[in-house]
């Protein structure tokens, strides 16, 4: 720990204040966790834009019965890199951003433990983008195969399937050098007297999150490999008439991906027992039931899986299993919602934009957790797999759930990084319009599913109709809503009013007390004493 | 526009949708079940969805009440604590227990849904890239087998004929042959795929599970009532992936009989003669039908294919090249690609298509593929 102290710092003398690169060369060569928290930030809100477009043109197609604007192969196309760049492109890395700018500060460390890696983990993500982005336009188009990717379609598809295994191997070499970072920096560069115990929650959900990236980014590695030599090596892993089995694919693919969701979603959690203690002005409720409750999260994270493959045909014993363990994971989650609430049971509540956005998420995800208990008991997600409940679901969790905990970031932190305040009326308007908006799309598609609308189809049947005009209208609100968002950072980082030393009465941890506003290029160039 | 404005386009849209929803058969909850089993999955999702339900307001009544009553606009000052092992350790067993008190009929009703011993009928239902194909493979009706191909009209799809799709109570949820059986009767079907992955989803039925290529899966139902029972491919599958739909009709058992056996005699008829000696004529006359059922998702009824996705037949090399060579890419597909084998159907489909093509659109090259042919090849 005191090497590590001895050491960052000094990497590059030239890095002070008084001569930092200035220009572009400031960004590409950037070492300095604050901006490359930024660059990930920004990037982030580039593929929410773009994914954001492709939901767009997803749901004016579907806004009627028809084939009115695009044709199938295009739409197969828009919901797959729809799915993989809100994913991997928007969400991901906004928290990897928030780790950048907040885990430093919040452990009283000068930086992250191996800025030149943590430059190379951001460098990664745009050409990685940019092959997503290209596929659209290969002999054939995008891969119309959805996120899943799932085998044998995957093997079918054009050469765009190529692009997106190689720009999903170069996202996970990123996820994995960023969580080494996170790791790192957690465990050997906090303040004398940070115990791991007095560590804010984000640090912890962060080092938990990071660890499942370590886990989880090579098995999807794996996955998509396998598939890559399936489509050109003659391997057979995934194809019934050489001794393969698809379905290999699909346990492989959720073996990564439901800790994925839990990758998405643990950070958030992080963020938001940041904001509400902040707003209720009194401590955490059940600080340490709360990392005991997130380990427990992320174990159990590993064993349920094929949840997402109720019908793919398994034995009725290993569906029980799976379903016994899907049920337990709500116990954890249930202690988390509940220490929420009792951090702002007898509080003294305030509701600027954070709280709000923080409040949206407490509410709204548990509603999509609440979806998720019905949808992992076996019979009844055998009538709803694969329909538009799914989709309604894992918006609730990951729009309203991660997305909205994201902007409670952001309007939290953006006086402590600019300097500047926002627009707390325009902010408010951000906050209703999403959060109105945000219902209008996706609670009707709780209708949709249960009366039988299966996800992935460009055109349905008219009993659908009106549930999915609603649904667009209230996309393109929403959507519309986001470039408020982008309007209110604008002017808060170009003309905002001068922030206040400490905006938030309430905010108690290292970067509030001990860092002016807004925060220095180096934090803590000495290790602050916590007591 | 001011405030004032945007209330009159609120207002305007409300009224607009509530308009719309007034005339609306919309649905809020899962189809009205036709099975016993449906039922008891119907009840199943209720009941969680109350025991949700109730526990949603219970957490979020205590949430709003700080919301109204703690808030520092009200002078409430906050108070300091933050543990208290004995609510802790309550509200992980209490959950804990409801839990287990959901699992339990999940349970039950779980083991009887795969319990698909015993069955008066097994059908088995092929997935292939867009359609599906029916077999008869055991009980009343054995040796029945046609497929299954969506038959709204193009037209009414991409919009040439709106007034058509309006008023077509079954769009996009209709095919050319249902799929039927009797009432009453334990129906076991046989899920398989020849392609990629699709899955076999009829709602009412309470049926959903997937068609895997070069595996074997099943499910069962047990119609309470006869009637038409509708339901979708539910695993994206590619390009027409929204339009394979699935039509089960149940029959009373004295129909179903007069079905089946009118099936089993059509079966007979059409059964062509191994033997059989094809003119050229017939034979590309019998491919043009097969091509319509096969091929023409891909290749188009022009033979010009997609660009980009689906080659052209018109034209192209292997067409007009040898026929061995493309009797052997039919048979057998291109791995890795969405050709995929045609083995299953008969020597007579393929001699047929494969003249066809040869001999259509810009291809002329005059032969004749004969079912003969075709055997050689397989072997
Ligand atoms: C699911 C879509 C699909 C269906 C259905 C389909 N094909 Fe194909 N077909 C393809 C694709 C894709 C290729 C190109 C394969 C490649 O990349 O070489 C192809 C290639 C061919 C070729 C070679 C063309 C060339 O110039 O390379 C022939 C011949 C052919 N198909 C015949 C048929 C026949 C006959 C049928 C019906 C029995 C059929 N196909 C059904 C997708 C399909
Ligand atoms: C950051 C936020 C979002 C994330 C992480 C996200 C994620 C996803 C994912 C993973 C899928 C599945 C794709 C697939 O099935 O292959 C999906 C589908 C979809 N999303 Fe989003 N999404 C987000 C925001 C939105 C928004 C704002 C909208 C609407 C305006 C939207 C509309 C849709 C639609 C219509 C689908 C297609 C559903 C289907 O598969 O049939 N998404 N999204
Ligand atoms: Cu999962
Ligand atoms: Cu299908």
């Amino acid at each position: 720990m005191e090497a590590a102290h001895a050491h960052t710092p000094g990497y590059g003398h030239d890095d002070h204040d008084a001569h930092k690169p200035s220009g572009i060369k400031r960004w590409v060569m950037s070492t300095n966790h604050k901006d490359i928290g930024t660059m990930y930030l920004w990037f982030s809100f580039s593929m929410f834009l773009v994914g954001g477009v492709m939901a767009l043109i997803i749901r004016s197609e579907l806004f009627q019965p028809g084939l009115q604007i695009v044709q199938p192969d295009f739409f197969n196309s828009m919901i797959t890199y729809h799915g993989l760049i809100m994913v991997f492109g928007a969400i991901m890395p906004a928290f990897v951003g928030f780790a950048n700018w907040l885990i430093p500060m919040q452990v009283g460390a000068p930086d992250m433990a191996f800025p030149r890696m943590n430059n190379l983990s951001f460098w990664l993500l745009p050409p990685a983008a940019l092959l997503l982005i290209v596929a659209q336009f290969m002999p054939g188009g995008g891969a119309g195969v959805g996120w899943t990717l799932y085998a044998p379609l995957s093997t079918q598809a054009g050469p765009a399937m190529d692009l997106t295994i190689f720009a999903i191997h170069i996202l996970g070499m990123s996820s994995i050098m960023g969580s080494i970072n996170i790791i790192t920096t957690i465990l050997n560069m906090r303040a004398p007297g940070m115990t791991l115990m007095k560590m804010p929650l984000f640090c912890w959900t962060w080092l938990i999150t990071a660890y499942l990236l370590v886990a989880v980014m090579p098995v999807l590695a794996g996955a998509v490999t396998m598939t890559l030599t399936d489509r050109h090596f003659g391997t057979h892993f995934f194809n019934a008439a050489g001794g393969g089995d698809p379905v290999l694919y699909q346990h492989i693919f959720w073996f990564f991906g439901h800790p994925e969701v839990y990758i998405i979603a643990i950070p958030a959690f992080g963020v938001v027992s940041q904001v509400i203690p902040a707003f209720s002005r009194k401590p955490l409720f059940g600080y340490a039931s709360m990392v005991y409750a997130t380990a427990s999260i992320a174990i159990l994270s590993f064993m349920v899986w094929a949840h997402h493959m109720y019908t793919a045909g398994m034995p009725v014993e290993a569906q029980l299993y799976f379903m016994y363990a899907t049920v337990l994971i709500a116990v954890p989650t249930g202690v988390k919602v509940f220490n929420w609430v009792a951090t702002m049971w007898r509080g003294s509540l305030t509701f600027e934009t954070p709280m709000l956005f923080a409040l949206g998420f407490l509410f709204l995800f548990t509603l999509g957790g609440f979806t998720g208990l019905v949808l992992s008991i076996v019979p009844v997600d055998v009538q709803l797999h694969d329909t538009y409940y799914v989709v309604a679901h894992f918006h609730y969790v990951m729009v309203a759930g991660a997305l909205f905990s994201a902007f409670a970031g952001i309007y939290f932190w953006l006086p402590k990084w600019t300097g500047r305040m926002y627009n707390e009326t325009l902010g408010k308007w951000h906050f209703w319009l999403s959060l109105i908006f945000f219902n209008v799309t996706f609670f009707v598609q709780h209708f949709l599913g249960l009366a039988g609308m299966p996800r992935r189809i460009p055109d349905y049947a008219l009993q659908f109709a009106e549930f999915n005009a609603i649904s667009s209208i209230g996309a393109w609100g929403f959507g519309l809503a986001q470039l408020l968002f982008l309007y209110i950072v604008i002017k808060t980082i170009t003309s905002g009013e001068k922030a206040p030393e400490k905006p938030w009465e309430g905010a108690d941890s290292l970067e509030w007390t001990h860092l002016p506003t807004p925060a220095p290029w180096h934090s803590f160039e000495t290790p602050p004493v916590v007591k | 526009m001011g405030i004032k404005g945007i209330w009159k386009w609120a207002v305007a849209g409300a009224l607009y949708f509530w308009s719309l929803a007034a005339w609306a058969e919309y649905k809020l909850n899962l189809q009205t079940p036709q099975t016993l089993l449906g039922e008891k999955i119907y009840d199943l999702h209720t009941i969680i969805t109350v025991i949700c339900f109730v526990i949603f307001i219970g957490v979020f009544g205590f949430m709003f009440y700080a919301v109204f009553k703690h808030r520092k606009s009200v002078g409430h000052k906050a108070a300091q604590f933050h543990e208290n092992i004995v609510v802790e350790v309550a509200w992980t067993l209490i959950p804990a227990a409801i839990l287990v008190a959901m699992a339990v009929p999940a349970t039950g009703t779980l083991i009887a849904m795969r319990d698909t011993s015993e069955p008066d009928l097994t059908i088995k239902a092929t997935g292939y890239q867009w359609k599906w194909g029916y077999d008869y493979l055991k009980g009343e009706g054995e040796g029945i087998s046609f497929y299954s191909t969506l038959s709204t009209p193009r037209a009414q799809i991409d919009g040439r004929d709106v007034a058509g799709r309006n008023a077509n109570p079954n769009y996009l949820l209709e095919v050319d042959n249902h799929v039927v059986v009797p009432v009453g009767k334990k129906v076991r079907v046989l899920t398989t795929a020849a392609d990629v992955l699709h899955a076999w989803y009829v709602p009412a039925l309470a049926v959903k599970q997937d068609a895997v290529p070069g595996f074997i899966r099943d499910t069962w139902f047990k119609a309470e009532k006869a009637g038409i029972y509708r339901g979708q491919c539910a695993e994206l599958c590619g390009k027409d992936h929204g339009f394979m739909p699935i039509v089960v009709e149940v029959m009373e058992q004295a129909q179903y009989t007069a079905w089946a056996s009118a099936q089993q005699k059509k079966v007979a008829a059409a059964k062509v003669d191994p033997n059989k000696t094809w003119t050229p004529e017939e034979l590309k006359a019998h491919g043009e039908k097969v091509y319509a059922q096969n091929c023409v998702a891909c290749h188009q009824a022009t033979g010009m294919g997609v660009p980009g996705a689906f080659p052209a037949l018109s034209g192209s090399k292997v067409v007009n090249g040898p026929a061995a060579d493309q009797i052997k890419l039919v048979l057998n597909g291109k791995q890795g690609t969405a050709m995929n084998a045609f083995k299953h159907l008969s020597d007579a489909d393929l001699a047929g298509v494969i003249t066809y093509t040869r001999n259509s659109w810009n291809n002329k090259v005059g032969d004749a593929t004969t079912p003969a042919d075709i055997k050689a090849a397989r072997n």
